[in-house]
């Protein structure tokens, strides 16, 4: 029945892409209704290939999971995450290069750094670490709750409907479709799209935690459904538009200052949910399980939890100082940024501590190594916020690359290496090998994503700050010093070396896509031995069989 | 971070009794350095909350006790900047532009203030170290098509150079001896061997001795009967190796044949006179003021 919906509904969607390209003005709007169309062939036929006759008549879709948990979605999930992280930082390559040898942007309208740009930002955050959330949530949600996937084909659709806003989204920004809102380019077609997806995951992971057979929520949960749930919020709130007519522009409801508040709010919770609740979420399950040891403390994990998603929320216009927005606003956006800091170490903390008695295992298990970089990255990352945000330091490090510094300290050190880190749990253990295919590509992946964060943060540390002192200097007769040309032409040497660190950065990524593929053929490399992390066990890595427990017996253990 | 044995060994907190897939919690407390950092940081929230603009209210907002604004304060720094420039510029805009060299503290400000004022407007085409592209004179030499000294550097900012509905502006109009057919292919020829000559560059000397008649007929009413230039006409000296599109043989013969015509903004329509005697006295003081 319910493969005949969605055929039927996957047939409405290809007939609108079939409106869509016939009544499309500009090439970009057809070509993208030529997209979906072909996501729609391909969706209708898997979804009827893969009915069965029913042997009491009619059809079924037959389950092939024997009971176990839902992971191929998780696998495909993985190496969406792998495609895109290399797509997502090879771009990322090769705008640093335009910006350090601008005849790269190649003269064209589709290589243009302003197009480029957003496919950067889009691809590494909402395609390599979008693709890491949902596949780990789905991991990690069935284990910590014991039970399969609530829906598991819904669990499919968000997987591929997902894979087809990235692809609108990309090619969007390529074709010149965007809505200049940044981190939020897609225009209003791809965001009602990424609204349908988002509800399916939203209805899979509250599903799977419903039928959960554990009488307790595992941390890690609250932090993804915090992530899902405030990602919506945020999307749906930002985005409010009217198209203009039945194309590919449309105009935001809000305007002015506003707008920019908005924007501002989508932004930095986009950071504080996606790139931030997320993936501690991730942290919450994987660190422990890694190192083999317990969480260092429950009551920090519920007091860190809710300070932080109650402070995350208001700290958005922090980045808009100095604007229009008045000044009362700007004042609260800051002071809960100070507030923040300790709510985000928490997390820290809590990561770290967790490897109490294990921290050995920093110089012998590549994969705890790459845990605790990704953790030390986030502490100075969330340190550093805080203190960008106090007025006088913004009116220094703001529009300058100290900005682009402190994302990237982020980005590539606490969810770069973690989502690495995550990707050589999953991939033995959704592949049925006993280890990645090479323990010391992890250990050279580590080494070469450490020095290209080094040579990339430190290059634009200094770059940023050397751009805002010269912005601002005066000579002793009150006239400015620098011309704006001049403070680009000091810039160089340190573009050159940031792009230096995202090709080694980039570099280890490959030896990642290279050891996971080698993983994922049944490989495994003569090579001496390093600590592998705790033994896999398939056999006891299934959801618990019958309700293990009566909701009776769950009110009677002693409350939290 | 070292931990309190008791937190951590037999003994200590222990676990909360649940676990997830093999994941325990420890009961351990919060530690006491982050729960005080985080008070201290909501009591800094707070205090701050009371000294700045802050709180929406009905009608507006609180203002903070320090009186502060954005606003307020970029107004006042402005404010301040102006009244350390107003003590010079009162100065500058009185005095005569050439008696001004005779009050260097003065100078010097007007000077600083034209460096500051040129890498705004200027340098799109002189570049930031006033050195000149192609077409754009570099304004470190001594070699000027309209006069260097203070008053006619002035002029030349004040009015531009061919610009259009100015009547002051700078005109100079050298003939496009090729296209209008003024002059024949072969005559050309001849008359840029000439120039390389005058020029002291390798050249065909048969021809140049040709050129030497074309160029007295046609040139030398403005470059002069040796090519030395007239700033009457802002035609420029062929002889100083100093050029302003190029001197190799190609370039002199495009500029023969199609005759060159740069223009510069009046800057009076933009900029106020007291930012153009800064300008002049910035340029002057570049290396070639007279």
């Amino acid at each position: 029945m319910s493969a005949f919906f969605s055929a039927g509904a996957y047939l409405l969607f290809g007939i609108l892409s079939l409106f869509m390209i016939a009544t499309a003005t500009s090439a970009g709007f057809a070509i993208h209704g030529v997209i979906i169309l072909i996501a729609c062939i391909l969706a209708v036929a898997t979804t009827v290939g893969r009915l069965k006759p029913d042997p009491n008549g009619g059809w079924l879709l037959p389950d092939t999971n024997n009971g176990g948990y839902y992971d191929g979605v998780i696998k495909a999930g993985v190496i969406a995450t792998v495609f895109w992280g290399i797509a997502g930082l090879l771009v990322g390559v090769v705008i640093a290069a335009q910006l350090a040898w601008p005849v790269l942007n190649l003269g064209l309208e589709w290589t243009s750094f302003g197009r480029l740009r957003p496919l950067h930002t889009s691809a590494v955050i909402f395609a390599f670490g979008g693709n890491a959330l949902i596949a780990t949530s789905f991991w990690v949600v069935q284990r910590t709750c014991r039970t399969q996937l609530f829906a598991p084909g819904l669990a499919w659709f968000v997987f591929w409907g997902y894979q087809l806003f990235i692809v609108l989204a990309a090619t969007g920004y390529l074709l010149g479709i965007t809505q200049s809102k940044e981190y939020a380019e897609p225009e209003w077609y791809v965001d009602l799209w990424l609204t349908i997806v988002w509800v399916a995951y939203f209805v899979v992971y509250v599903g799977t935690i419903v039928k959960r057979r554990e009488p307790h929520i595992y941390v890690a949960n609250w932090f993804y459904l915090a992530f899902i749930i405030t990602i919506a919020m945020l999307h749906i709130v930002n985005n409010l538009a009217v198209p203009v007519g039945f194309g590919p522009k449309s105009y935001v409801v809000w305007s002015g200052v506003q707008d920019a508040l908005t924007q501002w709010w989508y932004g930095h919770n986009a950071v504080g949910f996606f790139l931030t609740a997320g993936f501690l979420g991730m942290m919450y399950y994987f660190v422990p399980k890694q190192a083999g040891k317990p969480v260092y403390s429950y009551r920090l994990s519920i007091v860190h939890f809710w300070s932080l998603i109650f402070l995350y929320i208001w700290a958005g216009p922090h980045h808009l100082h100095f604007t229009a927005l008045p000044d009362w606003a700007q004042t609260l956006g800051m002071v809960f940024s100070v507030m923040l800091w300790m709510p985000s170490w928490g997390g820290m903390i809590n990561g770290l501590m967790t490897l109490d008695g294990a921290w050995d295992k920093i110089r012998t298990d590549p994969i705890i190594r790459m845990f605790v970089a990704a953790l030390a990255f986030y502490g100075m990352a969330t340190f550093e916020g805080p203190v960008m945000s106090i007025r006088a330091v913004n009116g220094l490090s703001h529009y300058t690359d100290w900005t682009i510094g402190h994302v990237h300290s982020g980005a590539l050190g606490w969810n770069g290496m973690i989502t690495f880190a995550c990707v050589y749990f999953l991939t033995p253990r959704l592949f049925g090998a006993s280890r990645m295919y090479s323990l010391r590509m992890i250990n050279w992946h580590f080494w070469l994503a450490m020095g290209g964060i080094v040579l990339y943060a430190s290059s634009m540390w200094v770059a940023g700050i050397m751009q805002g002192l010269m912005w601002r200097e005066f000579n002793a007769e009150g006239y400015l010093v620098y011309a704006f040309a001049e403070v680009v032409a000091a810039m160089h040497p340190y573009y050159i070396i940031r792009w230096l660190g995202g090709v080694m950065y980039l570099a280890g990524a490959l030896l990642m896509a290279w050891n996971v593929w080698m993983t994922a053929k049944g490989r495994l490399r003569d090579e001496a031995p390093l600590d592998a992390g705790l033994p896999y066990n398939p056999e006891t890595d299934k959801p618990l069989a019958a309700p293990a427990f009566a909701k009776a017996a769950a009110h009677a253990q002693p409350a939290e | 971070m070292s931990v309190d044995p008791k937190h951590s060994e037999a003994g200590g907190p222990g676990t909360t009794g649940h676990e997830w897939d093999g994941i325990q919690e420890l009961n351990n407390p919060l530690p006491r350095w982050w729960l005080w950092i985080f008070y201290a940081t909501i009591a800094f929230a707070l205090v701050w909350v009371v000294l700045y603009p802050a709180i929406p209210v009905p009608g507006g907002y609180t203002r903070g006790t320090l009186g502060y604004s954005t606003r307020g304060q970029g107004e006042q720094a402005l404010a301040d900047l102006q009244a350390d420039r107003n003590v010079a510029l009162k100065g500058i805009d009185t005095i005569p532009l050439n008696e001004l060299k005779d009050h260097p503290q003065l100078m010097q400000a007007a000077i600083e203030g034209g460096r500051s004022a040129f890498k705004v407007y200027c340098i799109q085409c002189h570049g930031t170290g006033a050195a000149g592209a192609k077409g754009y004179p570099n304004l470190n030499d001594d070699d000027w098509l309209w006069g260097g000294s203070m008053e006619e550097i002035h002029a030349t900012i004040v009015n531009g150079a061919r610009q259009p509905d100015n009547d002051n502006t700078h005109v100079s109009a050298m003939p496009a001896f090729g296209r209008d057919g003024i002059l024949t292919k072969g005559q050309i020829g001849d008359v840029v061997e000439h120039v390389l000559a005058l020029s002291g560059q390798p050249h065909n000397a048969a021809m140049a001795v040709r050129g030497k008649d074309v160029f007295a007929a046609q040139c030398a009413s403005c470059h002069g009967p040796n090519g030395e230039g007239m700033r009457e006409f802002g035609a420029p000296n062929l002889k100083d190796g100093i050029w302003l599109y190029g001197g190799d043989r190609a370039t002199i013969t495009a500029t023969v044949t199609n005759s060159r015509a740069g223009v510069m903004p009046a800057w009076k329509e933009k900029l106020p006179e007291s930012t153009i005697r800064q300008l002049t006295a910035y340029v002057h003081s570049l290396g070639g003021g007279e």
